[in-house]
């Protein structure tokens, strides 16, 4: 007990050096069922971390931790705050459900030799993640972003043993994730330049009153430019359909839920946390191109969406059409606009977290997560698809689900601005959505399975974790107070308003 | 009384039956036969016992919903469909498909529900759930026909919950006021939500989906269908749009049209869905004519309309149960072995041509009176043509098509014991409220001072139905009238069945084009790597396809160019 409460004035830094440190722990430990085992019981040690850090936050407002006691601008500080605090929850969260899901699905997917290596690659990607989200000094950003980005292009690249396009998928994303964070790391070097300073919180001081210099300029260029494409924003978004669908099931379900929603976040942070909010800098870069990108990238990838064949292909779509949701919610610029994104980052890993994991499930017994492969799956394999059911009515916006919470905030942000065309195009993709939804529920329900085919359900191991997702989407459907708070003070936090 | 009043909060009779129903496939057949009896029946009871006023008020996420309104409007309503319910369940006994007996009670409880709610958003969900319960009652007959003509019911009717959510919005954020109240067109969301209410109501070009999701649901499934989603339709329409004048012309518009499909169609059910149209527009009339005693009038028309609708439905049921068939040309002579459902069908029949006696003119008298005493003459005389239309469809046509007519041959079975139980409580209530009105009077949201037995109503109304007949039996034996043939009509509908495919197809290329033109003309870069083509979303298509790396950072050059650009500008 003493050496619990001893810890917890350095949970900040517990939250990334546990699951950093034992990365190569786990490498050590090279066979499979013990690097899983371990792997798994650090992910719920770093949710149960992010929770206590998320409801000190809530009871007690921003947490400041100085590493190595050195003092702000010159140390490297993590900085936790609401925002940030919901998306370490989000990230272990996540991590936890995905590891625990795990070893059935590694055991089908990924050779024997790499088993080992796969764990440790999720290890790093998840400290990644999370050093991303915590810290408060922008270089640090960029170190753990890229440790983050090289652990997934192995995650991804861990598909090779089921279908070799993993390959070109991996690399693909390898060129385009590092042009994003060169960009990203120029940007900041600009800035650095300019201020003399890489802390967050002191660049929020010394940037706004410069924003009429060139150099601070093409440091908000790259930097937008850089998380864009880190985000998949459209069009940047190329690198992301085919890293899902060759990504083996655990790999995509963890990276599809957490990774593009961390990029988000360090995009609001520094388009509202460094850059002035109010500038005509920003107002014209929301309103003419973020806005009309997020807006194109939820009607077309929708759209896309509707003609995929491969259901996690058609999942990556959606996946990019949700982000322009994300990106539309902050693009109004304000305070229910912000809401609505940072609830809707927390609702959409929700759903994605849950699909995906149900799909897993189908490639464990089917072998095919294609239309094809899910025919008559409905009666064969009926908790499955019924999880994938429940994720894709969230997806579409439901109600008593997380989706209908999102698109009620989002909808409300549209009109409280006056853009009703928006509003009247977020339902109409709405209403798109029903169509790939529908299309997955006809071949699972409505047709017969391909003759000769026996599939038995999934494995409790395997179905526990996609159930708790399933329910969590309907629990903060229903009771949505504890997020729709968060994301409040989220928002007012990152736009510097008193509550 | 007091132990209800006492409850912290009274659960809405409509959430009841839906929690009650969820019940049902986890209990034996058996067993859940005698159970979807008792349960609609116990709900009535605590229905009738409920005290008025505001009840089940949440707050969920920071809105205030109300679960549960009771005043006389929704109870009359409420009550209707519950009885409605029993009767269909009672019909439905010898079905042993669990899924059909679960999407009814769930269907009927969440168009309960959205009787009792006092709010918007708890009406749009409940709204939303008719719609979605009520598909499965269709797509249980397993053909493809059925499984298809579900599929654009279930279109049609998410559409109208989409439209209502958006016109809720726009409401909400108008004037602040959350409630289910008077709406009006002045409103910003009123246009928006009286669509939303037309779709459902089947107002005229909105109306396909009824006749052409209906007739092709199963036989216990039209009866419970015909029952509720328009129904609620005229209820919220009653809550929202009272004294709205456009109304008054669409009524009378829905009361007239539908007389011609119907007298010309051959599939007896759809000639029913017709009529059930038809009525609507009686209902209709009622509303935008606003006053007292015409919203009295809807009221009442919507609970007589019910149960003989429903007496209709189930002896044209009874028919398709034993005969497979439901087409006038194939059908006649069956008085001889199906005598009671003969009988309880032209109970029906009278009801719904407002012989005196039966319920239908105890309701229907109180509207045109109504329209009468308001100076609408136009109207008033629309609705008399179209009294006598549909005693001529669905007062003559039907029974005598079905049982009457050309001998057909067929010598069926009369109907199982408990549909033939269900009709004759049906039939029953149908002459029991034409005879005695007075406790359906004492239940209708105003005060009643209206006779429906004065010389002059009946005198008009038999001579309009003597008329009618003769028109009938003249056309019949000069042969003039339409042959029962075998067609296909084609209505309205044809827009959505092949106009808009054509117009969505037109607009895909229209795309196409716009994204070949952008890469055409745009970056050079572009256009150089993506090989020229654009040809749609699909994984071969421009979107849907995998991209090559160089041209993933063409288009972020291109991007990094647009932001630089902007911010130039901002300076």
């Amino acid at each position: 007990m003493s050496t619990l409460s001893a810890a917890l004035p350095h949970l900040p830094i517990l939250q990334v050096v546990v699951p950093l440190i034992s990365a190569p722990i786990c490498f050590l430990l090279q066979r499979a069922g013990l690097a899983w085992a371990f792997s798994t019981l650090v992910s719920w040690l770093a949710f149960a971390t992010s929770v206590m850090l998320l409801r000190a936050v809530m009871a007690d407002g921003t947490i400041h931790y100085e590493i190595g006691g050195w003092a702000a601008p010159w140390g490297i500080e993590y900085v936790i705050d609401a925002a940030n605090a919901i998306v370490l929850v989000i990230v272990s969260g996540i991590g936890a459900a995905v590891s625990s899901y795990a070893p059935r699905s590694v055991l089908a997917e990924i050779p024997a030799s790499q088993r080992g290596l796969y764990y440790t690659a999720y290890l790093l990607c998840l400290a990644g993640l999370l050093g991303v989200t915590i810290t408060g000094d922008a270089f640090n950003v960029f170190v753990f972003l890229e440790i983050t980005s090289l652990s997934s292009y192995v995650l991804v690249a861990a598909g090779a043993g089921l279908d070799r396009r993993a390959l070109t998928a991996a690399y693909n994303y390898l060129v385009m994730g590092t042009v994003g964070a060169t960009f990203f790391v120029i940007g900041v070097g600009l800035l650095y330049m300019v201020t003399g300073t890489l802390n967050i919180a002191d660049l929020h001081e010394r940037v706004p009153p410069l924003l009429d210099n060139r150099t601070v300029h093409v440091a908000f260029a790259f930097i937008v430019v850089g998380l864009g494409l880190k985000l998949a924003l459209f069009p940047l978004h190329t690198w992301l359909p085919n890293a899902y669908t060759y990504a083996p099931s655990t790999g995509t379900a963890f990276l599809a839920a957490t990774s593009t929603k961390v990029s988000v976040y360090v995009l609001l942070r520094f388009l509202f946390g460094v850059f002035a909010p109010t500038s005509g800098l920003m107002a014209l870069t929301m309103d003419y191109v973020l806005l009309p990108l997020a807006v194109i990238g939820m009607m077309a990838a929708t759209v896309a969406a509707i003609y995929q064949y491969n259901l996690k292909r058609l999942l990556a779509y959606s996946s990019v059409a949700q982000l322009g949701y994300m990106v539309l919610g902050f693009a109004y610029g304000s305070v229910d606009g912000l809401t609505a994104a940072v609830l809707h980052l927390f609702n959409h890993a929700l759903m994605k977290g849950a699909l995906f994991l149900a799909l897993g499930c189908v490639m464990l017994r089917v072998g095919d997560v294609t239309m094809h492969g899910v025919r008559g799956l409905g009666r064969q394999m009926p908790w499955t698809m019924a999880a994938f059911v429940a994720g894709g009515l969230s997806l579409i916006g439901v109600p008593l689900t997380v989706g209908f919470i999102s698109k009620w905030y989002l909808v409300g942000a549209a009109l409280e601005d006056g853009r009703w065309w928006i509003a009247a195009l977020i339902l109409a993709s709405s209403l798109l959505a029903v169509i790939y939804v529908w299309k997955v529920v006809e071949a699972a329900y409505l047709r017969e399975p391909p003759a000769g085919r026996t599939v038995r359900e999934a494995p409790l191991s395997m179905l526990v974790p996609t159930w708790i997702l399933v329910l969590a989407n309907i629990w903060f459907g229903v009771d949505a107070e504890l997020t729709v708070s968060v994301a409040r003070t989220a928002a007012m936090g990152l736009l510097g308003v008193a509550p | 009384m007091t132990a209800i009043a006492e409850l912290a909060m009274p659960l809405s009779p409509g959430l009841l039956v839906v929690l009650g129903g969820l019940l049902v496939p986890l209990l034996p057949v058996a067993l859940a036969r005698l159970y979807v009896l008792a349960l609609p029946a116990a709900v009535l009871a605590y229905t009738l016992a409920l005290p008025s006023g505001e009840h089940a008020a949440i707050a969920f996420m920071g809105l205030d919903l109300q679960l549960l309104r009771v005043d006389k409007l929704s109870t009359v309503f409420g009550s209707i469909f519950l009885i409605a319910l029993f009767l269909g369940n009672l019909y439905a006994w010898h079905e042993s498909d669990r899924m059909q007996r679960t999407a009814a009670q769930i269907y009927a409880g969440a168009a309960i529900g959205a009787a009792f709610v006092g709010d918007l958003v708890s009406l749009f969900v409940f709204w939303e759930l008719t719609a979605i319960a009520s598909v499965f009652l269709i797509w249980a007959a397993g053909t493809d026909r059925a499984f298809r003509a579900g599929m654009r019911y279930l279109v049609i009717q998410v559409g109208s919950g989409v439209i209502l959510l958006a016109g809720v919005l726009f409401h909400v954020h108008g004037t602040g006021s959350l409630a289910f109240g008077h709406i009006g067109l002045d409103s910003p969301g009123g246009p928006l939500i009286l669509i939303a209410f037309g779709i459902k109501c089947a107002f005229p070009l909105l109306h396909n989906w009824l006749q052409d999701a209906y007739p092709e649901a199963t036989v216990t499934g039209t009866v419970v269908l015909s029952a509720f989603t328009t129904k609620l339709a005229v209820y919220a329409l009653a809550r929202s749009f009272a004294g709205t004048e456009m109304l008054i012309w669409i009524g009378a518009t829905m009361t007239a049209f539908p007389i011609f499909y119907a007298v010309i169609e051959n599939d007896l059910r759809r000639v029913l869905a017709y009529s059930l149209n038809n009525q609507l527009g009686f209902m209709v009339v009622g509303v935008g004519i606003g006053t007292e005693m015409a919203l009295n009038g809807t009221a009442a028309h919507a609970f007589s309309h019910i149960l003989y609708k429903a007496l209709l439905f189930m002896a044209m049921g009874a028919v398709l149960f034993r005969t497979g068939t439901c087409k006038g040309s194939e059908l006649g002579g069956l008085y001889k072995t199906m005598p009671w459902t003969t009988g309880f069908c032209i109970v029906g029949a009278a009801s719904i041509s407002a012989f005196p006696l039966f319920s239908g003119f105890i309701s229907k008298s109180m509207i045109l009176t109504a329209a009468g005493s308001e100076g609408h003459y136009i109207t008033w005389g629309v609705l008399l043509f179209a009294s006598a239309g549909v005693f001529h469809h669905s007062g003559i046509k039907v029974p005598f098509f079905a049982f009457f007519a050309h001998d057909s041959g067929k010598r069926p079975k009369e109907a199982p014991w408990n549909m033939l139980l269900a009709m004759a409580a049906t039939a029953a209530l149908c002459i029991g409220i034409g005879i005695w009105p007075d406790p359906l009077y004492a239940m209708l949201p105003f005060p009643v001072d209206f006779v429906p037995y004065t010389t002059g109503h009946v005198i008009t109304q038999l001579q309009l139905l003597l008329f009618a007949a003769l028109a009938f039996t003249f056309l019949m034996r000069t042969g003039l009238y339409p042959p029962e043939l075998r067609s296909t009509n084609l209505d309205s509908d044809w827009i959505y069945r092949k106009v808009l495919p054509a117009i969505v197809r037109g607009i895909g290329r229209g795309i196409d084009a716009v994204w070949g033109s952008l890469t055409g003309i745009g970056l050079a870069l572009v256009s150089v790597a993506i090989d020229g083509s654009a040809r749609n979303f699909g994984p071969n298509g421009l979107v849907g396809r995998t991209v090559r790396v160089g041209n993933g950072v063409a288009w972020v050059t291109a991007l990094l160019l647009v932001v630089l650009l902007v911010s130039y500008a901002a300076s």
